[in-house]
């Protein structure tokens, strides 16, 4: 149970794209916010991608909100993939899905 | 053998003492003849003798000790003669003396013989027929009483049951072709209340069912008042007295069932008891008092009992415990306690239980001798929670994943949708987190106990933590649009999450403890 969490940033044209590890959770935050501060800078697009995330709780749905709203203050679209049915569900219960592009898969995102 | 009633007409003949010669009597005045019953007792040596008789028999020279011989003589009788068909005898012809005062000749006697030879068989005819069309009509007049009987009882049968939520409530009731007074009832009253009786009058026919129907809306309408099961035998008891033919009573047992809490209080008037099925076994539930109509003035103890779920009352009449098999051995209460606590949890399994043992005993082509009726009352809502599962977790960060781990793990075997499993885990998980961090204060020493329960149509998780007194706060669903403006914190979804990923979510505590109860419902919930 101790997949920790970690946050890979990396860049392809003009998205900035963020690998989600593991569990997101409270304790993620740290990382989540280094990962973004390496993936925004003239990136018009930021792209989650959590087909490597294995578990989220409501902490981790609130990073996922102050991102959001950093992202948009920032006036960059938000994207996501990767998402398991089961998050997408939590994804359209929580409306996150109203403020973002979701996508199926990393493949579909950046193509 | 019938009391031997003989209606002889006597002829009185007013003799004119110029006319004493004429022998011939006047025909035309049958004013004349008066009819003398002779009674004879069945035991009379008369009969015998009679029977045995080779012909005529002449009174005046019989030397027997019989009051029928002395009552027939006294009667104006001189010759009698028997009449025999087929060996029996069905009757005689009674003479007078004979008018012209001679005794009767042997030539007399010989005619008397013969005509006696002709006439039983032909009067044993006409007996036959007659004993035919009375018991023709005695058949059609019970046919007809009973088809009363009927109507009056089945019209006075509840034709539905209520049915509160989470009760079974069913009754089965078979007339016996005598029909038998039984009836049973149940009312939902105003209050949410079940009232329910079952009773028996005695007798049969047309009388038993017009006094069932008169008890039924007397129970009906005492039942309508504030008053408890004691008050309402007492007053119908007080009603009925006076009223119903004596000899004739009717015991009954009448109860008031609370559905929500399983409290029960009922009272009996001389009325078979009834038996709880519990977890072990089954109790006779006990309490007396007169049956109602014998006397007036009579007080009801009133006894209570707290009903648990998946427990049922069983209520019956006498038609069961007092039914025979073949042997004539009775089928008996302590027979009916071990069907009860032998146990049905099917729904409507313990009355075709009952009848279907019934049936085994009294055996095929069984003449039902008493109506049988049966109620049950089950509480099915929330049987005896099984317990499929229970573990304690440390208050630790991040704990949650290990409950819901352990969670999924414990529901693997209920068959849940994949879907609903993810839901239920992650609302597992939010509930671990609430209850290590807001509960138990983070403080590790601190457990966190989670139960998974398998109960009637519900999977059910609780979660108990030390959090006494502490209730969950009414959840609005978050305002994503101020938490992106930064006017909200973007924090604040784990109740949201919680309500939204499981059917139902039921919260209790105590001083010392707080439980939250995450429920999906396994015929088949909202979220899918």
């Amino acid at each position: 149970m101790n997949d920790r969490f970690n946050a890979a940033a990396r860049r392809e044209a003009g998205t900035g794209i963020i690998d989600l590890v593991g569990v997101l959770d409270g304790d993620s935050a740290a990382a989540l916010t280094e990962a973004y501060a390496a993936a925004a800078p003239e990136a018009d697009r930021i792209l989650l991608n959590f087909e490597p995330m294995t578990f989220m709780n409501s902490s981790g749905i609130a990073l996922v909100v102050e991102l959001l709203a950093r992202a948009r203050v920032e006036g960059r679209a938000v994207h996501a993939a990767g998402l398991s049915d089961h998050y997408r569900h939590i994804f359209e219960i929580t409306r996150l899905s109203d403020f973002m592009t979701i996508h199926g898969d990393m493949a579909s995102a950046v193509a | 053998m019938t009391t031997w009633t003989q209606t002889l007409r006597r002829r009185i003949t007013r003799r004119a003492p110029d006319d004493a010669a004429d022998p011939q009597p006047d025909s035309g005045q049958l004013g004349d003849a008066e009819a003398v019953a002779v009674e004879i007792d069945p035991n009379d040596p008369i009969l015998t003798y009679f029977q045995s008789a080779p012909g005529p028999v002449e009174l005046d020279t019989l030397e027997l000790d019989s009051t029928a011989v002395r009552d027939l003589r006294a009667a104006g009788v001189a010759l009698v003669v028997p009449l025999i068909s087929s060996g029996e005898l069905i009757g005689t012809l009674n003479l007078g003396p004979r008018l012209s005062e001679q005794g009767y000749s042997t030539d007399d006697r010989r005619l008397l013989d013969s005509l006696a030879a002709q006439a039983a068989p032909a009067l044993r005819v006409a007996q036959l027929v007659r004993e035919q069309e009375a018991e023709a009509r005695e058949r059609q007049k019970m046919e007809q009483e009973l088809q009363v009987a009927q109507l009056i009882q089945q019209h006075f049968l509840p034709t539905t049951l209520p049915q509160p939520p989470g009760w079974s409530i069913e009754a089965h009731y078979r007339p016996a072709r005598a029909v038998g007074g039984d009836f049973y009832d149940v009312v939902e009253r105003p209050d949410g209340r079940i009232a329910f009786a079952i009773g028996d009058v005695t007798d049969k026919g047309v009388p038993a069912a017009m006094v069932m129907a008169a008890t039924r809306s007397l129970l009906r309408s005492a039942g309508r008042e504030e008053l408890g099961p004691g008050g309402v035998l007492a007053q119908v008891n007080d009603l009925l007295h006076g009223d119903i033919p004596s000899r004739m009573f009717v015991t009954c047992l009448y109860g008031i069932l609370d559905p929500r809490s399983g409290a029960l209080r009922f009272a009996n008037a001389g009325h078979n008891l009834p038996f709880l099925q519990t977890d072990d076994g089954a109790d006779e539930l006990r309490a007396t008092g007169m049956p109602l109509g014998l006397m007036p003035g009579m007080n009801y103890v009133e006894v209570e009992h707290t009903m648990a779920p998946g427990q049922l009352l069983l209520l019956h009449s006498d038609g069961v415990t007092e039914a025979h098999a073949p042997d004539r051995a009775m089928f008996g209460t302590p027979r009916l306690h071990d069907v009860v606590a032998g146990g049905s949890n099917e729904r409507g399994g313990m009355l075709g239980r009952v009848l279907s043992e019934l049936e085994r005993f009294t055996g095929i082509g069984w003449e039902q001798e008493d109506d049988i009726t049966l109620m049950s009352l089950r509480w099915e809502g929330e049987p005896a929670a099984s317990i499929a599962a229970e573990r304690t977790f440390p208050s630790r960060r991040g704990i949650e994943r290990e409950a819901l781990a352990w969670v999924a793990e414990a529901v693997s075997g209920t068959a849940l949708e994949p879907a609903r499993a993810e839901n239920l885990k992650t609302a597992v998980a939010e509930a671990v987190m609430n209850a290590v961090e807001h509960g138990n204060g983070g403080d590790e020493t601190l457990p966190v106990e989670v139960r998974v329960e398998r109960r009637a149509d519900e999977l059910v998780v609780a979660i108990t933590d030390r959090g006494g007194g502490r209730t969950i706060p009414i959840t609005e669903t978050p305002d994503l649009e101020a938490k992106l403006r930064g006017d909200q914190t973007p924090r604040g979804w784990g109740l949201f999450l919680i309500q939204s990923l499981v059917d139902a979510v039921r919260e209790s505590s105590d001083e010392s403890r707080h439980t939250v109860e995450l429920v999906l419902r396994t015929d088949g919930g909202d979220n899918r």
